[in-house]
C-alpha cells in the first residue's frame, strides 16, 4: 500500500482575472517508509505542493485532485474538519525558518503539551512523561529544563529540534521537511538532517525533503523528484538519478552543485542554467523548460507528458528516449550552456 | 526585566519633572497669576529673611520652582477664582465622570473593534473586509461634535429613546461613594437603586458610543492589520497543520500575538478619549473633567485651567507608565531576558 | 544557444512617482476620493466667484429657510439660511477655502519644524536628541485637543492663536515620523557606501536618505492635513476658534447647535462638508500608503 498516493494534483493562485497554475497536474506515490526527495529552484512550486498535502494552504489558494490518499484514506472524500485532523496525526510538516515556525508568545512545553492533547493523550501526567521522552528522543539534553523557556531563548539548531520534536508528537507516518536545514548554521544542518533521517530508519517514518541542494539529497533519499515551474520532470531512484538523469534540467542543477576534493578543478567553472524560472503569470509554450533548456527542439513546443522509461524512472521530455546521445554528453559534461 | 522596569520609571519621573516645568511656566505666563504661587512666598520666606524691604529682592525662578514643587506635593493646587472652592478636591469631584464615560467608551470599542478586526482580517479582501474597512474609515472621519449631534437628533429627538443629557434621570438622588453613577447606584441603600442603575446606564449608552467611535475605529483597524500579519505567520500555520481547531489557532494562538501591538493602541486611546470627552461632555451636559476644564477657560479661571491640564496630564502619563509595565509583564522577550 | 541572454529590453524606467501613481489609480476609492478632494479645493480656490451670496448678509425675511429641495425652500438660497438669515451655501463655500487654507498653514509650519527637528534629533548626539524627543513626549502625553484649548486660554481665543495651537499639537508626529525613517535608513549599506564615498552631511541627507523617507512623510502630511481641518474646526465648534459671524465651518456648526432641533439642516450640512473633506483626505491618504507599500515591495 501506498503511504502517499497522488493523481493529478493541481493548485491555482485566484486572481481577478483567471487563475494562475502553482502546481500543475502533479502525480506521485511514495511508499512506506520511503526517503523521497523533491528539489527545485524557488518559486517552483515545491513548497505549495507540500502545504496542500497538509490540507494548509492560503484562501488565495485552490487546489483539486483526481485522487489524494494518505496511508490508505482519500483525503478529497473526507469532510473538511475530519480532514484537518486525520492528516495532523498520519503527516507532520517542519519548515525552514525554526523560529518563526514556533508560537513566540507560549513556552516549548506548552506547545508541546497543546499539541499531544488534540492528539489524544488526556491526562497532564502522561503528556508530561510524553514530552520529555519525544524531546529527549531528538537530542535535546536536559529536556525539563527546555520546557519552560520561549523559542527565542533558544538556538536555532535547538528550535528545530523542537520543531521536530512538536511535529512527532503527531505520531506522524509521513513527515514533510520544507527546506529543514536552510536557515540553521552549517555545523548545525547535518545534525538535523542526520535526526530526521534516523526517524526514517528507527520508526519507518516516510520521509519527504524538500529542498533546493541537491547534495543534501544525494546520500539521504530513496527516490527524488525534480520539480521546474510546477510541473514534475523527472521522478526516478536516486541512483538511477545520480548516474544517468535523462532530463536536461536534471543534469543541469546536478552540474551546478559545486565539487569538493579530488573532482574539483582549479579554475573550472560551475555550470549555471541561464535564464529564470519563468513567472507563473508568463509561461511559455510547450515544454516549460523550453526557452532555457540548452538541447531544445522544435517538437519541444508541444508539451511533453510524464512517462515512463524502463529501468529508470519518469520522465517528462520529449528527448529522454535518446538514450545513447544523452548519456554521452553527459558524461562529457558538454550540456554545459556557456 | 529590571532593567526595562527602572528605563520606565526614568521616563516617567522625566515626564512628570517636563510637566511640571510645562505648567510651571504656564502659570507664569497667565494674564494673572496665580495666587498661591506666590501668597505663600511672600508671607514666608521673603519675609522671614529679608524683613520688610521687598525690593531688594528679585523673587528667584528656582526658588520659586521648587516652592511650586512643593505646593504641588501637598495637593495645593490653588482656589478657583470663580467659586473660591479647592482645585484639587474639584478635580476629584468632576475626574471619576469623565472616567466613568472613558472606561465605557473604551469597552465599547474594544469589545466591537477587536472581533471586527478578527472578522476583516480573515476575510481579507472579501466584502466582510471592504464593509469594515470602510466603516472604519467613515468612523475615523466623523467630526465627533458632529457625530454627536446626529445621534442626538436621531435617538432622542426622532425616536427618543436615549435621554439628551446629564448621568441620570432628575428624580433620583445618588450620594457619591465612588464616582462612578454605575457604581454608585448600586451601592446606593435608596429603594430605587435597581431603577436609578438602568437610568444611569440609559444616559450613559449614547455619550459612550460618541466617545468611543474614534477609538473604535482605530483598534479595529489596528487589530486587524496585525492579524492579516500573524495569520500568514508560520507558526500559525504549523499550528493548523498539528490539527489544532480553528478557534485554537484564532483565539489563543494569533490573537495572544495580536495583544502585545493591540495594547500599545489601547493605551494611545486614553489620549483620545480625554480629548474626546471634552467635546462630548460639553454636549451631553455631562458634568466631568472635560466640560469643567472648558468651563473654565470660558471664565477664564485660571487655577482651575492649571490645575486641570496638571492633574489631567498627569493621569495620561501614569496611565501610560502603567501600561508600559504591563507590556513588560506581558512580553515573554522582555520578561524572562536573562 | 546563448543568444537571448544577449540582448537587454530597451524599456525605459519609470519614475518612483509614476509607480506610486500607476498604483494609486488602481484603487477606483482613492481616486473617486482625490476628485472630491480637487473639488473641495476649487470650490475653495474660487469661493467668491462660486458663492451667490455675501456670507455675512442676513435676509431678515428668510430666517430659517429650508433647502430648495424642501417645498419651502427657494432656488436662490440652496441649502437653506440660518437663524439670522444668512445665505448657508455661501458661508460653506467660503468655509471651505477658509478652512482648506488655515489647514494648510498649519501643516507648513509644523512640517517644517517638525521635520527639521526630526533631522536634527537623528544627526545630532544622544543629549540634544534626548531634550528633543522628551519634549516631544510630553507633547504627546497631554491630550492634543486639551494643549490646544489650554494655549488658546493662555493667549486668547482668536483664529491666529488657534493656529499655533493646532501646529504645535502636530510638530511631534512629524518629528517621530523623520526620525523613525531616518535611524531605520541611516545603517542600511547604501548609505555606509555613500558616507565611505565621502559624502557630506547636507549631501548624505538630500540625496541619498531623503528620497527614501519621503513616503512616511507624505502620508503624515495627509494625516496632518485631516487633523488640521478638525481640530480646526473642533476649536472652532467649543468656541475657542474663529469668532461669529467667521464662516468656519466649526464656527457655523457651534451657531446652529442651539437650533438644531427645529432647523436640522443648518447642523446636517455643514457636518457633511467637513466630513466628506475628512473622509476624502483620509481616503487619498490610505490609498497613497497602500500605493508605497506595494512599490516598496
Amino acid at each position: 500500500m501506498n503511504l502517499l498516493h497522488i493523481e493529478n494534483l493541481s493548485i491555482d493562485l485566484k486572481t481577478r482575472s483567471e487563475p494562475l497554475s502553482i502546481v500543475d497536474r502533479f502525480s506521485i506515490r511514495m511508499g512506506e517508509g520511503e526517503a523521497l526527495g523533491i528539489v527545485g529552484e524557488s518559486g517552483s512550486g515545491k513548497s505549495m505542493l507540500a502545504m496542500a498535502i497538509m490540507g494548509i494552504l492560503s484562501p488565495k489558494m485552490t487546489m483539486k485532485a483526481d485522487y489524494l490518499s494518505l496511508d490508505g484514506e482519500d483525503l478529497m472524500k473526507m469532510e473538511e474538519n475530519d480532514r484537518q485532523h486525520y492528516i495532523s496525526s498520519k503527516a507532520s510538516i517542519i519548515f525552514q525558518d525554526p523560529k518563526s515556525s514556533l508560537n513566540p508568545c507560549f513556552s516549548i512545553g506548552s506547545q508541546l503539551d497543546e499539541t499531544l492533547s488534540t492528539h489524544g493523550i488526556h491526562t497532564r501526567s502522561e503528556r508530561k512523561e510524553k514530552i520529555l521522552s519525544l524531546l529527549d528522543s531528538v537530542g535535546i539534553y536536559q529536556p525539563e529544563k527546555i520546557i519552560s523557556l520561549f523559542p527565542h531563548q533558544l538556538s536555532g539548531g535547538m528550535n528545530q529540534r523542537v520543531a521536530i520534536a512538536i511535529a512527532l508528537a503527531c505520531k506522524p507516518r509521513l513527515l514533510i521537511a520544507d527546506e529543514p536545514t536552510t536557515a540553521l548554521d552549517v555545523s548545525i544542518q547535518s545534525q538535523i538532517l542526520d535526526l530526521i533521517l534516523e526517524l526514517n530508519k528507527r520508526d519507518n517514518v516516510g520521509i519527504m525533503l524538500i529542498t533546493h541542494d541537491f547534495a543534501l539529497l544525494s546520500e539521504n533519499t530513496d527516490k527524488i523528484g525534480v520539480i521546474y515551474s510546477g510541473h514534475m520532470m523527472e521522478h526516478a531512484a536516486t541512483k538511477n538519478i545520480l548516474e544517468d538523469a535523462r532530463h536536461p534540467y536534471t543534469r543541469s542543477l546536478l552540474n551546478s552543485v559545486p565539487q569538493l576534493g579530488k573532482r574539483h578543478t582549479k579554475g573550472s567553472r560551475l555550470y549555471a542554467l541561464d535564464g529564470q524560472i519563468p513567472a507563473i503569470d508568463k509561461l511559455p509554450v510547450g515544454c516549460r523548460l523550453g526557452p532555457r533548456c540548452p538541447k531544445a527542439e522544435k517538437q519541444c513546443v508541444n508539451p511533453p507528458i510524464l512517462h515512463s522509461i524502463a529501468n529508470h524512472g519518469k520522465v517528462r521530455c520529449h528527448l529522454a528516449d535518446l538514450k545513447e546521445q544523452s548519456s554521452s554528453k553527459k558524461n562529457n559534461h558538454s550540456v554545459s550552456g556557456g | 526585566m529590571f532593567y526595562s522596569i527602572s528605563k520606565q520609571g526614568i521616563n516617567f519621573l522625566a515626564s512628570f519633572f517636563v510637566l511640571t516645568l510645562f505648567t510651571f511656566a504656564l502659570a507664569n505666563f497667565f494674564p494673572e497669576k496665580l495666587a498661591f504661587l506666590y501668597a505663600n512666598q511672600i508671607d514666608q520666606s521673603l519675609m522671614a529673611n529679608h524683613g520688610t524691604n521687598y525690593d531688594l529682592v528679585e523673587p528667584n525662578l528656582f526658588n520659586s520652582y521648587l516652592f511650586y514643587l512643593q505646593q504641588l506635593f501637598d495637593g495645593n493646587l490653588g482656589i478657583s477664582s470663580v467659586r473660591g472652592t479647592s482645585v484639587f478636591s474639584e478635580f476629584f469631584t468632576y475626574f471619576p465622570a469623565t472616567l466613568e464615560l472613558s472606561i465605557v467608551a473604551l469597552l465599547f470599542a474594544i469589545f466591537l473593534g477587536v472581533p471586527l478586526g478578527i472578522l476583516a482580517a480573515r476575510h481579507k479582501n472579501q466584502w466582510q473586509d471592504k464593509s469594515v474597512v470602510s466603516s472604519t474609515l467613515i468612523g475615523y472621519s466623523m467630526p465627533i461634535f458632529w457625530w454627536a449631534m446626529l445621534l442626538v437628533l436621531f435617538f432622542s429627538l426622532w425616536l427618543g429613546v436615549s435621554p439628551v443629557a446629564s448621568r441620570i434621570g432628575f428624580e433620583y438622588d445618588i450620594s457619591p461613594v465612588t464616582g462612578f453613577m454605575l457604581v454608585d447606584t448600586l451601592l446606593s441603600d435608596q429603594p430605587y437603586s435597581l431603577e436609578a442603575f438602568k437610568s444611569a446606564l440609559h444616559h450613559i449608552v449614547l455619550p459612550s458610543v460618541v466617545l468611543g467611535t474614534v477609538p473604535l475605529a482605530i483598534i479595529t483597524r489596528s487589530t486587524r492589520s496585525s492579524m492579516i500579519s500573524i495569520l500568514n505567520e508560520d507558526y500559525i500555520i504549523s499550528a493548523k497543520a498539528r490539527g489544532l481547531s480553528p478557534v485554537t489557532v484564532l483565539w489563543k494562538h494569533a490573537l495572544r500575538n495580536a495583544a502585545l501591538p493591540l495594547l500599545t493602541i489601547i493605551g494611545l486611546q486614553v489620549s483620545t478619549l480625554i480629548t474626546g470627552s471634552l467635546i462630548t461632555e460639553s454636549i451631553f451636559a455631562w458634568p466631568g473633567a472635560g466640560k469643567w476644564l472648558l468651563e473654565a477657560v470660558y471664565r477664564r479661571d485660571f487655577p482651575v485651567i492649571h490645575g486641570a491640564i496638571l492633574a489631567i496630564a498627569s493621569f495620561v502619563i501614569l496611565t501610560h507608565f502603567i501600561l508600559d509595565l504591563l507590556m513588560t509583564y506581558l512580553d515573554p522577550k522582555l520578561r524572562r531576558k536573562k | 544557444m546563448n543568444s537571448q541572454s544577449q540582448f537587454y529590453l530597451h524599456t525605459r524606467i519609470p519614475s518612483t512617482f509614476y509607480l506610486w501613481w500607476s498604483h494609486f489609480k488602481k484603487n477606483k476609492l482613492a481616486l473617486v476620493a482625490l476628485v472630491v478632494f480637487v473639488l473641495f479645493a476649487l470650490t475653495a480656490i474660487f469661493a467668491n466667484i462660486i458663492a451667490p451670496h455675501d456670507p455675512t448678509a442676513q435676509f431678515t425675511e428668510f430666517v430659517h429657510l429650508p433647502p430648495s429641495w424642501y417645498d419651502a425652500g427657494q432656488t436662490q438660497f440652496v441649502f437653506g439660511t440660518d437663524y439670522i438669515g444668512r445665505d448657508l451655501f455661501s458661508r460653506l463655500v467660503l468655509g471651505a477655502r477658509l478652512s482648506l487654507s488655515l489647514a494648510l498653514v498649519v501643516v507648513l509650519l509644523s512640517s517644517s519644524i517638525g521635520i527639521f527637528l526630526g533631522v536634527i534629533t537623528s544627526f545630532s548626539n544622544f543629549w540634544l536628541d534626548a531634550l528633543i524627543m522628551r519634549i516631544m513626549d510630553f507633547i504627546l502625553a497631554i491630550p492634543s485637543l486639551i494643549l490646544a484649548v489650554v494655549i488658546v486660554a493662555v493667549i486668547g481665543p482668536g483664529l491666529p492663536n488657534a493656529i499655533y495651537a493646532v501646529a504645535l499639537v502636530l510638530i511631534p508626529h512629524f518629528v517621530l515620523t523623520t526620525r523613525t525613517a531616518i535611524r531605520q535608513e541611516k545603517n542600511k549599506e547604501y548609505v555606509t557606501a555613500m558616507i565611505l564615498d565621502g559624502a557630506s552631511l547636507p549631501r548624505l541627507f538630500f540625496t541619498t536618505i531623503l528620497p527614501n523617507i519621503l513616503p512616511p512623510i507624505v502620508i503624515q502630511l495627509t494625516f496632518a492635513f485631516s487633523t488640521a481641518i478638525l481640530e480646526i474646526a473642533t476649536l472652532g465648534f467649543l468656541g475657542l476658534g474663529a469668532q461669529p459671524p467667521f464662516p468656519e465651518w466649526g464656527t457655523i456648526l457651534s451657531e446652529s447647535y442651539n437650533n438644531f432641533m427645529f432647523a436640522s439642516w443648518t447642523v446636517t450640512i455643514p457636518g457633511l462638508a467637513i466630513f466628506f473633506t475628512l473622509l476624502s483626505i483620509n481616503l487619498v491618504g490610505d490609498g497613497l500608503r497602500d500605493a508605497m507599500e506595494i512599490e516598496k515591495k
